[in-house]
């Protein structure tokens, strides 16, 4: 693969870590290449000009060079800050969330524009003040699915039979919901009520503009958020940094 | 391959422990002070032991030190009623250098980031407060670092000492000595054009 010693690319700045002197390895995701590790050049001194273009969460236009090892940002130009996600802690939080999950799903160099326009999508949402659990829910569904482990809600992943309107299981090893049959009884499958599967049906399928609008009963929200958590740290395998911080916020005890 | 004798492959080990000192680096080193004499060697053997052994944390402002309270806490020209926030103590010394401030400093040993998992419970935070409370404190300056996990400690400092009634101000955001308008950023040119001074 010869490519041009200059590529251009749009991108959201996932994570950026200090890097020499006064350089900084700034992971993003590109919409023309996927996720990257580049290498910016004295971001850190007071007078660089990519500095402010390449903040936490920035959608920004590069000009990268192509270098022996890493790549090396040449021009930034942000496109859009999204200032009301950072003067918000707890939203800064959830930026922080679904950064590290794009992060942790994706790999380098593996291009898919649909989970480019997922992340931009959801931080203008959190941008604009949106309720954050249907926007957070959205992005983890739809993550997951883009990442190839889409949780099967619709049969039961043992027998293949239907699943039935009552209590079933949820398995993360199976990657799905089981029947009352198959679960019952199951190391590490979990009661899955109707509301929380109808839940997840819905923001599987629908677009966002009507899941934003669903009333959800607060007990069926503790349920989901807590299914996919689990579903995502088993997929991941390994713990998350940012959950520590969000559910701290969340139950408002950091402030104690 | 002839074994490295242990002294040395210790010294080594010890070397490459260091931020940016890959093993090529360690080795040189270690080969450079078996060649220079033996004093300047014991040097930095005994620089190192000191800055471990005499060094503390100051019990006003937990800047590092070597007696507490530092110097600066311990001035009585400094104003003490001014309280300056900062996320090192690196910073202490670059704001020391402007030679503009007059009161007293506060670090907090980092700032908060989600996802190097840094919480408000890592940082000298509580510590701050309990200092705010226990002395007529006139102002809180929050000279935490202008990027997002600077942002987020500072606004989280805010939303614990606004109760209290106290003066809580954040340093200025602009245009950097020897820089260049058309490349800021435009977050920093908005602030800039906000605080703009008349001449």
């Amino acid at each position: 693969m010869n490519r041009e010693r200059l590529y251009k690319i749009n991108a959201i700045v996932l994570k950026r870590a200090d890097f020499g002197e006064a350089d900084r390895l700034v992971t993003v995701y590109s919409l023309e290449e996927g996720k990257l590790r580049l290498l910016a050049k004295g971001v850190r001194k007071p007078t660089s000009r990519k500095a402010g273009h390449l903040e936490l969460f920035t959608h920004v236009k590069l000009l990268v060079a192509k270098g022996k090892e890493l790549d090396i940002i040449t021009q930034a130009e942000a496109l859009e800050y999204f200032p009301n996600l950072r003067e918000d802690l707890l939203r800064t939080g959830y930026a922080h969330y679904i950064a590290e999950l794009t992060d942790g799903f994706m790999a380098e160099q593996d291009k898919n524009p649909q989970v480019y326009s997922l992340v931009l999508e959801s931080f203008r949402r959190l941008d604009k003040g949106q309720e954050a659990w249907p926007i957070m829910r959205f992005f983890e569904l739809h993550l997951l699915t883009l990442a190839g482990y889409r949780p099967e809600l619709f049969v039961c992943v043992k027998c293949r039979e239907p699943l039935k309107a009552s209590v079933n299981y949820f398995s993360v090893a199976d990657g799905g919901a089981l029947c009352p049959r198959c679960g019952e009884g199951k190391d590490g499958a979990t009661a899955l009520s109707q509301g929380a599967l109808k839940i997840m049906r819905f923001f599987l399928t629908r677009d966002y503009e009507y899941c934003q609008h669903l009333r959800i009963p607060h007990n069926l929200g503790v349920e989901v958020e807590a299914i996919l958590r689990r579903y995502i740290l088993y997929r991941l395998e390994r713990p998350l940094k940012s959950t520590r911080f969000l559910d701290k916020l969340e139950s408002g005890g950091i402030y104690g | 391959m002839a074994k490295l004798a242990a002294p040395i492959a210790r010294l080594i080990d010890e070397f490459s422990r260091l931020p940016g000192i890959g093993p090529k680096t360690a080795s040189r080193l270690t080969f450079y002070l078996l060649k220079v004499p033996k004093e300047q060697a014991l040097a930095l053997a005994e620089a190192i032991k000191e800055l471990r052994e005499k060094t503390t944390y100051c019990e006003i402002c937990f800047n590092i030190t070597d007696e507490s309270p530092c110097p600066i806490c311990r001035d009585p020209e400094r104003d003490q009623s001014t309280i300056c926030v900062v996320e090192d103590p690196l910073d202490v010394l670059a704001l020391e250098r402007t030679g503009e401030y007059k009161g007293v400093y506060h670090v907090l040993h980092g700032a908060i980031s989600p996802v190097e998992g840094i919480g408000p419970e890592d940082l000298r935070i509580q510590e701050l407060l309990r200092r705010v409370k226990g002395k007529l404190i006139r102002e809180v300056i929050l000279a935490t670092n202008p990027n997002l996990e600077g942002e987020a400690t500072a606004m989280y400092i805010y939303q614990l000492l606004k109760p209290l009634g106290i003066k809580v101000t954040r340093l200025a955001r602009g245009l950097p000595m020897g820089g260049d308008l058309e490349y800021a950023d435009a977050i920093t040119l908005a602030r800039a054009l906000e605080g703009r001074r008349e001449m």
